[in-house]
C-alpha cells in the first residue's frame, strides 16, 4: 500500500511531485491548444477550396 | 540507405497514422504512469535516502529522456537539413519544447532531492553543469527559430546548432566518470545496483514518460503541419 508519511523531507518531495505536474500540465496544456488552434485555422482557410467532402485527417 | 517507412515520410500517412497513436501513446502513458506511482509510493524508504528516494522515479525518467529528446531533435535536424524534409522539420521543431520541459524537470527535481541528500540545491558539478547546458541549448534552438522572419532560414540556423549541441549528450553521459562528481554514476542499466523494489517503479516511470513524449510530440507535429497548410493557404488567398 503507497506510504504518504513522509516525515522531514515532505517539503522536498511533495514540492518535486506539484512542479512535475505542473509541467506536464502546461506541456499537455500547451500542446494540444496549439494542435487545435492551427487546425481550426487550416480548417477555416481550406474550406471554400476542400468543399468537395475531403476528410478531415 | 535504411528506407523509412511511408508514414514517417509522407505527411498524409503521418497525419491518419498520427491521429490514433496519440491517444494511444496517451493512454499507454497515464495507464504506466499510474503504475509507477502506486509502486513507487508503495517502496520502502531507502535506507540512506530515506522517502527522498520517491523523487528518483520522478527525477530519473526526466534525466534520461530529455538526452533521448535531443538525440531525437538532432537527428531530425540532420534529416531536415540534408534531405530538406519537411516532416523532419516539424519533428525536429516539435521536439524542442518538449525537450526543455523535461530538462527542467530533471534540474529542478534533482535540486530538490540534492538540498537534504547532499546538504545543497546547486553546485557547479560536471553532470549539473552539463545538464543545464542541454537546458540553454534547447532555449537557444527555441529563440532561434522565433527569432528569424525567414522560416526556412530559421530552420536552417537551429539545425545547424542542434546537431553541434549534441556534443553534449556524451559529455552529460560520461562525466560522472570524467570527473570527480557529487552525483552518483548510473545504476539504472547496472546491473544488479538497483533493489528490484525500487528498479520496477523506476521503469516503470520511465516507460509512462517514453510514451507521454511520444503522445506530446505526435501532438505538436501534428499542429505544425496544421500551422504550415494554413499558412500556405493564407498565402495562396493573398495572391489569389
Amino acid at each position: 500500500m503507497p506510504d504518504f508519511d513522509l516525515g522531514k523531507y515532505a517539503g522536498f518531495i511533495w514540492p518535486a511531485y506539484a512542479i512535475t505536474a505542473t509541467v506536464f500540465a502546461v506541456m499537455i496544456g500547451a500542446s494540444l491548444h496549439h494542435a487545435r488552434r492551427w487546425r481550426a485555422r487550416a480548417e477555416t482557410l481550406s474550406a471554400p477550396a476542400s468543399n468537395d467532402g475531403a476528410t478531415r485527417k | 540507405m535504411i528506407p523509412a517507412p511511408a508514414f514517417l515520410t509522407n505527411p498524409e500517412r503521418f497525419m491518419a497514422f498520427s491521429r490514433w497513436a496519440a491517444p494511444m501513446f496517451g493512454a499507454i502513458a497515464v495507464v504506466l504512469a499510474l503504475a509507477g506511482l502506486w509502486l513507487g509510493w508503495s517502496a520502502p524508504p531507502d535506507y540512506q535516502q530515506g522517502a527522498t528516494v520517491r523523487i528518483m522515479f520522478i527525477h530519473v525518467p526526466a534525466a534520461i529522456i530529455c538526452e533521448v529528446i535531443y538525440a531525437f531533435l538532432a537527428g531530425a535536424s540532420l534529416l531536415a537539413l540534408v534531405f530538406r524534409h519537411m516532416l523532419a522539420d516539424c519533428a525536429a521543431q516539435a521536439a524542442a519544447p518538449l525537450g526543455a520541459g523535461f530538462t527542467l524537470l530533471a534540474l529542478v527535481t534533482g535540486s530538490l532531492w540534492g538540498r537534504p541528500m547532499w546538504g545543497t540545491w546547486w553546485v557547479w558539478d560536471a553532470r549539473l553543469t552539463s545538464v543545464l547546458i542541454l537546458f540553454l541549448l534547447y532555449i537557444a534552438y527555441l529563440a532561434l527559430r522565433a527569432s528569424l522572419d525567414d522560416e526556412a532560414k530559421a530552420a536552417r540556423s537551429a539545425a545547424i546548432l542542434a546537431m553541434v549541441g549534441v556534443v553534449v549528450l556524451p559529455i552529460i553521459h560520461f562525466s560522472v566518470y570524467w570527473w570527480n562528481s557529487l552525483h552518483q554514476g548510473s545504476s539504472m542499466f547496472t546491473k544488479g545496483a538497483l533493489a528490484p523494489v525500487y528498479a520496477y517503479p523506476l521503469f516503470t516511470m520511465l516507460l509512462a514518460y517514453l510514451s507521454a513524449f511520444g503522445s506530446l510530440w505526435l501532438v505538436r507535429i501534428r499542429g505544425e503541419v496544421w500551422r504550415r497548410r494554413a499558412e500556405a493557404a493564407a498565402l495562396r488567398m493573398a495572391r489569389a
